[in-house]
Parts: structure tokens; sequence; C-alpha cells
């Protein structure tokens, strides 16, 4: 795999009085929490939407609504001219053509559309292009034990399915992924690897290329998570060589109920379906069906116009600030995070050390405090982070806990907002009598 | 009081800090275990009888948050000497209570130091919290037929 990615020159960070001109295009952030103003640090989990983002859905609901890919109509023609523009502008977001972008209702949907959609294969689905799909006793799809249950739970399935064995790259004390193990789990039997390309709870950034080159050179699919980095780096998929990506727009600024999946086109046209119905279809008998090529034949049913259509606008925003600077900021947002938190006794952060590369975000373990409590003490003083297991159990139980409270930043996110997380968790130890 | 020495009052805390009934005891008359699947806190009961029929203990384990911990501790403290009939009414009134959105006072006669968890039930996300190990302790009963 010769990947050619262009070397980025350093962008430089967006600056913080920058994010205070951006923040005015997020109402919410306006908002008081009893009496707080508003301190949102759950972005990981759902991002807040810009004006033009909502502007955008309520511009093409006043004047275009109509169904698209179904009429002869004026109205339904430009419906459709606009919302193949919007996958054209997702498409170039991520360096891929736009049949390669098919519309999901979020990331946990375009998983399942794959999992389904080999899963239909080894029934026998598909015809004689989809028998490399086709999986069954002695074939082995690998997953790591950092995913988030949306790219573990589909992949159990369909090795119970289809009588594959799912095997795991273990993670190490410093939440990196064991690479030698990976070196040596993946191998000849291997039909699929998935994961992430930013764990959710750990911020650790997976070396994407290094596990691409060991799932190829075994002959094996590679599924990407990319949930937690399109939004916040750049993310090309073509460079990073990967064969499948699955993201969702509402943590990239768009609306909920819309998510992709890209998949290489000759991948995609020689899948079956995983949902079947109208639209994805040319020709139906009573007794059987042929289906669109990709992206429809992935598309079956009343389509994601409007949010298609805002998630467009969300990418546009995203491109006018600049991915290159907004992950410089969000990285140097994370040592901001990671330095205070480290800095203070009794609490201690799951994943990479200082100095190696994280995502913007922490998940912290407070000795003696639940994570509920955590989160209930930020809470009553306007900080929204995250507690629970953030949809990742198996990781939590690998560094021993049940539950942990998760920070989060995005391009809005301010220095003070990380200050005011960090202030109120010193205390929080203090209040529930934990500090001896 | 603010809203949050209002939530975590010193008897919860202390209750937290020093759970009643902590540790299963062999000897069980019944037993359930109840898990919160939006946090993963998860607890054990196990239904001790005397003699007559009464309870004569609640042994449990479990961890979670200090709400869950406390509000099981106390409950602990709560149902020894009740007739299965005397403890499923205290359940009932605590549901009642955690239900009503802080609008039910608890009949501190029913539910003893229990009548501090109105104020939880003020926040929806936390009466999964509070009732986990109620919910058990009514499962266990039902078992016992
Ligand atoms: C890494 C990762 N994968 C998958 C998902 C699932 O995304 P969604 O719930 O939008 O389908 C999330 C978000 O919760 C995530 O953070």
């Amino acid at each position: 795999m010769s990947s050619i990615a262009p070397t980025i020159a350093a962008a430089t960070a967006l600056e913080e009085s920058e994010v205070y001109r951006l923040r005015e295009d997020f109402p919410i952030l306006r908002e008081q929490m009893g009496g707080h103003p508003l301190v949102y640090l759950d972005s990981a989990a759902t991002a807040q939407r810009p004006v033009q983002v909502l502007d955008a859905e309520r511009e093409f609901l006043t004047h275009l609504n109509a169904a698209v890919h179904r009429g002869a109509h004026t109205l339904a023609a430009e419906a459709t001219e606009v919302f193949e523009q919007a996958r054209e502008t997702v498409a170039g977001f991520i360096g891929a053509r736009p049949d390669e972008v098919v519309w999901t209702s979020n990331a946990t949907e375009a998983l399942n559309l794959v999992a389904y959609a080999l899963s239909n294969a080894s029934a026998g689905r598909g015809g004689p292009e989809a028998d490399r799909f086709r999986l069954g006793p002695g074939d082995e799809i690998v997953a790591t034990e950092m995913e988030h249950h949306a790219n573990l739970i589909p992949w159990q399935e369909l090795a119970a399915r289809t009588g594959a064995t799912l095997r795991i790259i273990h993670l190490d004390d410093e939440g990196a992924l064991r690479l030698g193990e990976a070196a040596e789990v993946i191998g000849e039997r291997t039909r699929l690897v998935a994961f992430a390309h930013v764990s959710n709870v750990l911020g650790t950034v997976n070396p994407v290329e290094h596990l691409v080159s060991l799932a190829h050179a075994a002959g094996a699919l590679v599924v990407l998570d990319a949930c937690q980095s399109a939004p916040h780096r750049p993310l090309e998929v073509k460079a990073l060589g990967v064969d499948f990506a699955a993201f969702s727009g509402h943590k990239m600024l768009g609306p909920n109920g819309i998510g992709v999946l890209y998949g290489r086109a000759e991948l995609l046209n020689a899948l079956p379906p995983f949902l079947t119905g109208g639209s994805m279809i040319t020709t139906v008998t009573l007794e059987r069906a042929e289906f669109l090529p990709a992206p429809q034949r992935f598309e079956a049913g009343t389509q994601k116009v409007s949010q298609a259509i805002a998630l467009a606008e969300a990418v546009r925003y995203l491109q006018r600030v600049g991915l290159e600077r907004i992950e410089a900021r969000e990285s140097q947002l994370a040592v901001r995070l990671h330095s205070g938190v480290a800095s203070l006794p009794g609490i201690r952060v799951l994943g990479p050390g200082l100095g190696v590369e994280r995502a913007g975000l922490v998940s912290v373990v407070v000795d003696g405090v639940h994570a509920h409590d955590v989160g209930q003490y930020l809470d009553d003083a306007g900080i929204a982070v995250r507690v629970g297991h953030h949809c990742a159990q198996p990781l939590h139980r690998r560094y021993g806990v049940t539950a942990t409270t998760r920070a989060s930043t995005y391009l809005y996110t301010t220095e003070a907002e990380v200050d005011a997380f960090l202030e109120r968790l010193a205390g929080v130890r203090g209040f529930f009598g934990a500090a001896s | 009081m603010s809203d949050l020495a209002d939530l975590y009052r010193d008897v919860v805390l202390d209750h937290a800090r020093t759970p009643h009934g902590f540790g299963l005891r062999d000897g069980a008359a019944a037993e359930s275990h109840q898990l919160n699947p939006t946090c993963g806190d998860e607890v054990t009961v196990r239904l001790h009888l005397g003699p007559e029929g009464a309870i004569e203990g609640i042994s449990w384990e479990g961890h979670g948050c200090a709400i869950s911990q406390s509000s099981a501790s106390i409950l602990a403290d709560l149902a020894p000497g009740d007739s299965p009939e005397q403890l499923r009414s205290r359940i009932a009134g605590f549901r009642a209570m955690m239900r009503s959105r802080g609008e039910v006072e608890g009949d501190e006669a029913l539910l003893g130091d229990a009548v501090v968890f109105q104020s939880a039930s003020r926040y929806v996300a936390r009466v999964k919290c509070a009732m986990l190990a109620w919910v058990a302790v009514e499962d266990a009963l039902l078992k016992l037929g």
C-alpha cells in the first residue's frame, strides 16, 4: 500500500479569539443552566449546531421540499439536485467519489449495513459477484477491545449468524492497541478488520495505515469507525486505504438522523443490499427484483433529505474553519485538559500519557467518587459532561472500572471552559469526603 | 440549602461511605440481581427470613453512585422485622415519592431516612439510581411467593 498522504504543514491552531467569534454561530452556547452559563463539554456524544446548519434545513423545507428520485415535477427535480449535491459535498469532504457515499441514519446503521450485506452474501444472496464476501466457519472477523458497542456487536452478531469467529486485538495499559498482537491475530483466515480511527473514551488515535496494511496483506476488508475523527480532523479515506468508513452527522455540527457509510465503489456494487424496498430497484416482478448500483442500492425507502442537506452545510462550515486548524486547536485543548487533570490528586485519566497524541477528550476516574456523582457535581455548576460507560463496556472492564466521567471538546470550546471544568473537578473529592 | 447539598445530605454520604447490610450472607430465602444499563450500576440483594416468616435482614452487594449505595443501605436498615407485606408497602411508598418529581413528600414513619431521596426524585436521571436496590428487593419478595 503506497499512501502518499500530503504532508500537512503544521496548521496554525484556531485561536481563542476566533473561537469566541465562532461561538456567536451557536445560540445554545449562550444558555444558562441553573444560573450558570452552560459549559458544554459533551461534543463527543453530540455536537451543537450553528445557525447556518439550522437555517439550511429550514431553507430547503421552505422552498424546495419534495420527494427525491421519485417525481417528475420541477420541485422534485430541484430537490433531487440539491440532495445529490449534498452527497458530492460530503464525498469531497472525505476524498471519495459521490457514488461511494451512502446515506444512513447514523454510524450505527452504517456499520450494521456492512454487517448485514456481508451476512446476506453469506446466505447466498448477491450472485457470483458476492462470492468473495461469503463468510463461514473457519473465517475470522477482527475487532478491538476499545470499540464503541456500535462497532462490536454487529460483528459479534455477524459471526454468530455465519459461523465465523470473532477475534479481538486487546489494549495495553496506555490505551493503545497491542500492535504485536494485531500482527498475530490478523492472518490468513481474517476476512474483515473493524476498528475506530479515534477512541471515544481514551482519545487514542489509532495507526490506521498500519492496520490497513496488515489487513490488506491478509486479503481482509477494513471497516473504519470514523465517528470521532470525521468531525475533528482531516479524513482522507483513499489516502488511509480503508474499504469502508462510518460516521454520524450529529457529531459534526449536523442533524440527528443522518449518517454516512463510505465504501469503495467496487465493493458496494458487488454487495447485496441490506434494506430492500422502494427507490433501490430497477425491475420488480412478483417473484424477484433487480437492484440499482450503489449508492441507491443501499438507500431503500424515503430518504433523510433535509438532514443530508443540512449535513452538507455542516461540512462546508467545517471546511471554512479548516479541519487542520480544528485538529491543532483541539490537540492543544487536550493537553490543557490532560495536564490539568493530571495535577489533581486522586484523579486519573484513562488512555495515552501526556506527550502522546490524543483527541480533545479525557475520561477520568475519581478515587472514591462514582462517575455519576462527579457528573452531578459538575452539572450543578452548569458543566455538561458524559458519565457512564460511553457504550464501551469491554474497554471499561479492561481498566477495571464500570464508569468514567468524560469531558470532550470541539471547535467552539474555550480555554476558559476547560479551566472551569478543571477548577470544579478539583473540588469533587472534597465535597464527597473522598479526599483524605 | 443548595440543590447539590440537598441531593447529597450528610445521611446520604454517610450511608454511601459505610453502607449497612453490605456483604452477601448465606442462607437467603430469595435473591435478586438488578442492573441499570445506562450507567452499569449493579446490585445483588438477598432476603433473610426469621422463624415467623418476617424479614430478619437484607444483605447486599453492588457498586454504583452515592445515591444508589446509600438507598440500598437505608433500605437494609428499614427492613428487619417487617412482614413481606409491610416491606412491599414501604417499597410502594418509596416508588410513589420517587416518581413524583419532588412533589410527594415521603412518609417518614414508612420510609425513615429514605425520605431524603425526595430531592433525588427531581432529577429524572437519578430516580433509577435511588430505586435500584428497592426494585431488587421487590423482585426478591416476588420470588418468595
Ligand atoms: C466511536 C463511536 N462509534 C460509534 C458511535 C455511534 O454513533 P451513533 O450513535 O450516532 O450511531 C459513536 C457515538 O456514540 C462513537 O463515538
